[in-house]
């Protein structure tokens, strides 16, 4: 039998070279929230890994190849990072953090959901370095988990690629992806790689690979409906009539002073 | 695709615990050989596998995705999973993703052993 040979002393004091790369906290807390954005649901809030959802955890891979091109990978990421939210579908906002795609920083997601509904939430940038970066899930965000996004070279050519590895985060969320749900999720991350590919000059079919990495569900997380972000967010957007009424007459006082 | 960086190595301590040895890089173009080393490492009495990061040098996001993938697999066969040798960084790193609170993080072999 072998055992290893460094000691922990010695690992300690050597400071690996992803550490710069990693976030070096997942806490969610939004100093300055972009003019027009709706912040809500991300302030204080947990982020979620893929073990900590409820519903089937799937990994899906969304690759597009940049044919004909001479753009390195690098430069994809950077051209991703700094646009990513003009490669967005229309009807969703992503309010990048003013710092830009860096580690532990924090973005605003104002999404468009069925029937009308919006959904207010957010994601904490966990990993990001020259050639891929992660976004990770608060608690109420409809996934438990998080979305990589990396370039690399395969036979000669440059693949953009975005890969999810998540859980539905509460039953809600599970009943409606399986609905539709996840065919839309499909559609959302097809079409932005179409939108950056086209940024290239490049029209291309975006390959889907999708595999069920586990199909139980974890009913000791169906708690998380308390956070679930859809319907706070609605909630909120019912009673804005009533705060408004409510703030009017707590002003009022203060103009008679 | 880019080559793994990576090497792993198996030790089979008894019918029901191995160990594999993780040295260099665990990234996405790591997956093949991970698995790999977590099929030679599994039997059908295998109940524990520890994996030793006291050799990772480098470890990116995807790296973290392939652990979660690898657990669920492992926790589907009726096996735990078990780890020692992570650096002060990369325990930080398990604490961000959550990964400390699904998988036992021993500081040694020794340890991990006492419990496996």
């Amino acid at each position: 039998m072998s055992t290893s040979s460094n000691s922990p002393d010695e690992k300690q004091k050597v400071i690996p070279r992803d550490a710069a790369y990693w976030a070096k906290q997942t806490s969610f807390k939004v100093s300055n929230a972009p003019s027009g954005s709706l912040n809500l649901n991300v302030d204080g809030r947990k982020a979620l890994s893929p073990l900590q959802g409820f519903g089937q955890m799937w990994q899906k891979t969304y690759r597009v190849r940049l044919e004909d091109t001479n753009i390195q990978p690098s430069e994809v990421i950077k051209t991703w990072k700094e646009n990513f939210p003009k490669f967005w579908p229309k009807g969703n906002r992503f309010y990048a953090p003013l710092t830009g795609i860096a580690p532990g920083e924090v973005a605003l997601l104002n999404l468009s959901m069925p029937v009308g509904m919006k959904l207010s939430t957010g994601v904490v940038v966990l990993y990001a370095d020259d050639e891929s970066f992660t976004l990770m899930t608060p608690q109420g965000h409809m996934f438990a988990g998080w979305i990589t996004f990396s370039s690399f070279e395969n036979d000669g050519c440059t693949i953009a690629q975005s890969q999810v590895l998540i859980r539905a985060n509460d039953p809600a969320y599970e009943v409606g992806f399986r609905l539709g749900g996840y065919a839309k999720e499909d559609r959302f991350w097809q079409d932005t790689l179409k939108s950056l590919a086209e940024y290239f000059g490049v029209k291309a079919q975006v390959q889907t690979q999708k595999v069920c990495v586990d199909p139980k569900l974890q009913w000791s997380q169906a708690k998380n409906i308390w956070h679930n972000s859809a319907i706070r967010t609605t909630l909120y957007t019912m009673s804005t009539p009533v705060r408004w009424v409510g703030q009017s007459f707590r002003r009022k006082p203060e103009t008679n002073n | 695709m880019p080559q793994a960086n990576v090497v792993m190595n198996v030790r089979k301590l008894n019918n029901t615990v191995s160990i594999i040895d993780i040295e260099g890089e665990v990234s996405a173009f790591a997956e093949d050989t991970l698995m790999e080393a977590y099929s030679e490492a599994s039997s059908p009495t295998t109940r524990t596998i520890i994996l030793n990061f006291t050799g990772l040098e480098y470890m990116n996001s995807s790296g973290i995705g392939l652990l979660v993938t690898l657990l669920i697999r492992i926790n589907r066969q009726k096996q735990r999973m078990l780890a020692f040798g992570l650096s002060e960084h990369y325990k930080h790193i398990f604490e961000l993703t959550r990964l400390n609170e699904a998988i036992g993080i021993y500081d040694t072999e020794a340890d991990v052993l006492a419990v496996a």
